[in-house]
């Protein structure tokens, strides 16, 4: 007779977790994520100890040492009229102007690492923010139904209809031109409060609708009905029942949306109405980097490089975490 | 089917008064400065600010004001920019809008036929090199900031490779009629369009090699192998229509969202003095009579062409007609 072993059973997380730790792709992203954010948080450091300038300060006149000769950070431009200025070019080495400098000499691989916290504290904030949103609504419009769902419904049509940028400019150029002033909110136009709750919103209808979808489905199973005919309160149904089938969805969405913020807020700030300057984000730097691409494209290149790869493990996670929590789950970008 | 199509249609006025309001509210009713001054642009004078008062009824209450934007949109249409003083908005947002749609309308032709290869050598080739690269490829194309390769593209074509044989047909950035020149024309759009498209190529390739290997698990696939068909007729033409219906809805949305302000990056990028570019302009400027026209009309566009597709996805599948 051949002995059974019998595996100690297994709980649905941490059966996620164990698929998602055997998807090799997945972990790679997860490693390059960490190493993204790491070095964006060393920003300070590098800026004090490897860069040795600020780099929100203009440096339109310094010099620097570069194979024994003081080279100016801002020299005239390489052509035959001397017209214009040309900022240094990339040392390739780590030190200063490592990837080189701005129009206005400031080290662009220090801005790149504070651009970086910019670029995924904004993306970040605005994700938890659209999902949070989005799962309430969601749920209520799904679970309660009737007039509630109509005018939910209603209002996220409307979202959605409305083209995601020139929402955001309507939004932006409002707020951005003057702040905002709510009572005793007040919202500094440079703030970055701006951008994360403008990005947070426009997402919302895009997981709204899925959700509201699985919600639907949820209320007509069996042990739904089962807990409305013992007669459980319906928060308790949506806190007991509900949210925990909807939370695997929402943890699905989260890296996809982190990614598409991460385009948006880049989008944003190249057209001037996210990040403000001085603080930088990698939209900012490109945007910078526009006017410098014939003779620098390192600027416009580098934050660009960034965006891809961190955009692409954060997909490549999403698609990991989908195989593992929810196969089915969709969304509609 | 009429009270189908009737009824999408009430739904489309529904959403169309909701983007209004939003646009109203966004523009008339946000907390913090006076909105006159807003519309004003930067540093007007005093009578100007008090001539924006009068012109959108300022003092009056809040539905008054959303009636008076209105009519100036729509029916009179004599909504004018402070900014270039005296220049009427709506025919600007008119001129512009065959360049946005000769941009928009070839990068979908390459979108749809890439998309369309990629998703079908993809799925024919499942769990193999080819489908792996081929996915690599349509990742890393939906993961790219448009702006940026059009920005590349200009680095690679403008910049010191513009000399060499492979680019110096290349035309200096911005627009050329088709009546001009068709020639000019194809050649100043060429880029834009593969820029544009390369996102869909990839989005709509990872949706269609799904929808192939979901719709081969089929039924009648089977049924259509047992006939003895070829693996290639299956796929081509049994397979590939089903997993089209897909595409086709999504290609109805992402075409509207396009023409009202999707493309607005790309136009900036390439100089093409489209719908978007003037939005951008009108932003640099803070010119809000134009952004607000820019944007309510093509809303519009959006809400109406996503009406459409739902109307011909009714008409194509049956299933849709009942109510969602």
């Amino acid at each position: 007779m051949t002995e059974v072993k019998q595996r100690p059973a297994q709980g649905y997380w941490a059966l996620a977790l164990r698929k998602l730790m055997r998807n090799r792709s997945a972990m790679i992203s997860v490693l390059v994520l960490v190493l993204i954010v790491l070095s964006c948080l060393s920003a300070p450091w590098y800026a004090k100890y490897v860069s040795h300038t600020n780099p929100f300060q203009s440096n339109l006149s310094g010099t620097i040492m570069r194979h024994g000769h003081a080279v100016e950070v801002l020299g005239a431009a390489d052509n035959p009229l001397k017209l214009g200025i040309e900022p240094i070019g990339p040392s390739g080495r780590l030190g200063p102007y490592m990837l080189g400098a701005d129009q206005q000499g400031r080290d662009v691989a220090a801005r790149l690492l504070y651009g970086g916290q910019n670029s995924l504290l904004i993306s970040s904030i605005a994700a938890i923010i659209t999902l949070i949103l989005a799962g309430l609504t969601g749920i209520i419009a799904g679970f309660f139904g009737g007039f509630i769902d109509a005018a939910i419904t209603w209002a996220l049509d409307a979202l959605w209809a409305f083209p995601v940028f020139l929402l955001a400019i309507s939004l932006s150029v409002v707020l951005i031109a003057h702040g905002l002033d709510i009572g005793p909110l007040r919202l500094d136009a440079s703030s970055l409060a701006l951008p994360i709750s403008i990005i947070g919103i426009i997402y919302v209808p895009y997981v709204a609708r899925p959700i509201r979808a699985t919600v639907l489905t949820l209320r007509q199973s069996e042990f739904v009905l089962a807990a409305i005919g013992i007669g459980a309160s319906p928060w308790r149904i949506v806190w007991r029942d509900i949210l925990p089938n909807v939370i695997s969805t929402i943890i699905v969405f989260a890296p996809l949306i982190i990614a598409l913020n991460l385009l948006t807020e880049a989008a944003l700030s190249f057209l001037s109405i996210g990040v403000q300057a001085p603080a930088a984000s990698w939209g900012t730097i490109i945007h910078d980097g526009e006017s410098l691409i014939y003779t620098r494209p390192l600027v416009a290149i580098a934050p660009g490089l960034l965006i891809v790869v961190t955009v692409i493990a954060l997909n490549i996670l999403g698609d990991g975490l989908r195989d593992a929590l929810d196969p089915r789950a969709k969304l509609r970008l | 089917m009429l009270s189908a199509i009737i009824r999408r249609l009430i739904h489309m006025i529904a959403v169309l008064f909701g983007i209004s309001v939003l646009v109203f509210l966004i523009f008339f009713a946000t907390p913090g400065a006076n909105p006159a001054a807003r519309i004003a642009g930067r540093n007007a004078s005093p009578q100007t600010i008090a001539r924006v008062e009068r012109q959108f009824g300022l003092n009056k209450p809040l539905p008054v004001q959303y009636g008076l934007m209105m009519k100036k949109l729509f029916i009179t249409q004599n909504l004018t920019s402070f900014v270039n003083l005296g220049e009427k908005v709506v025919p600007q947002v008119f001129r512009a809008a065959p360049i946005t749609l000769s941009l928009v309308t070839g990068a979908a032709v390459i979108w749809i036929g890439f998309a369309v290869l990629i998703g079908l050598l993809a799925a024919a080739f499942r769990d193999t090199l080819i489908d792996r690269i081929l996915m690599i490829l349509s990742l890393i194309g939906i993961s790219m900031p448009v702006f940026w390769v059009a920005t590349m593209a200009n680095l690679i074509t403008q910049g010191q490779f513009h000399h060499s044989w492979l680019f110096s047909w290349v035309p200096p950035l911005g627009y050329v009629p088709f009546n001009t020149s068709p020639l000019g024309w194809f050649k100043a759009l060429i880029i834009p369009w593969f820029t544009l498209a390369i996102l869909y190529i990839g989005l709509y390739a990872r949706v269609l090699r799904a929808a192939l290997i979901e719709t081969m698990q089929e039924d009648y696939i089977r049924t259509a192998r047992a006939k003895g068909l070829s693996e290639r007729q299956v796929l081509m033409h049994h397979a590939l229509r089903s997993a089209m219906i897909g595409i086709v809805t999504l290609f109805g949305l992402d075409f509207g969202a396009l023409v009202g302000g999707g493309a607005l990056l790309t136009e900036v990028v390439f100089g093409l003095q489209g719908i978007g570019y003037l939005t951008y302009q009108a932003l640099e400027t803070l010119d809000l009579p134009m952004i607000l026209a820019t944007v309510i009309y093509a809303s519009v566009f959006v809400v109406m062409s996503n009406a459409v597709v739902d109307i011909l996805y009714a008409v194509i599948d049956p299933r849709a007609r009942q109510a969602r």
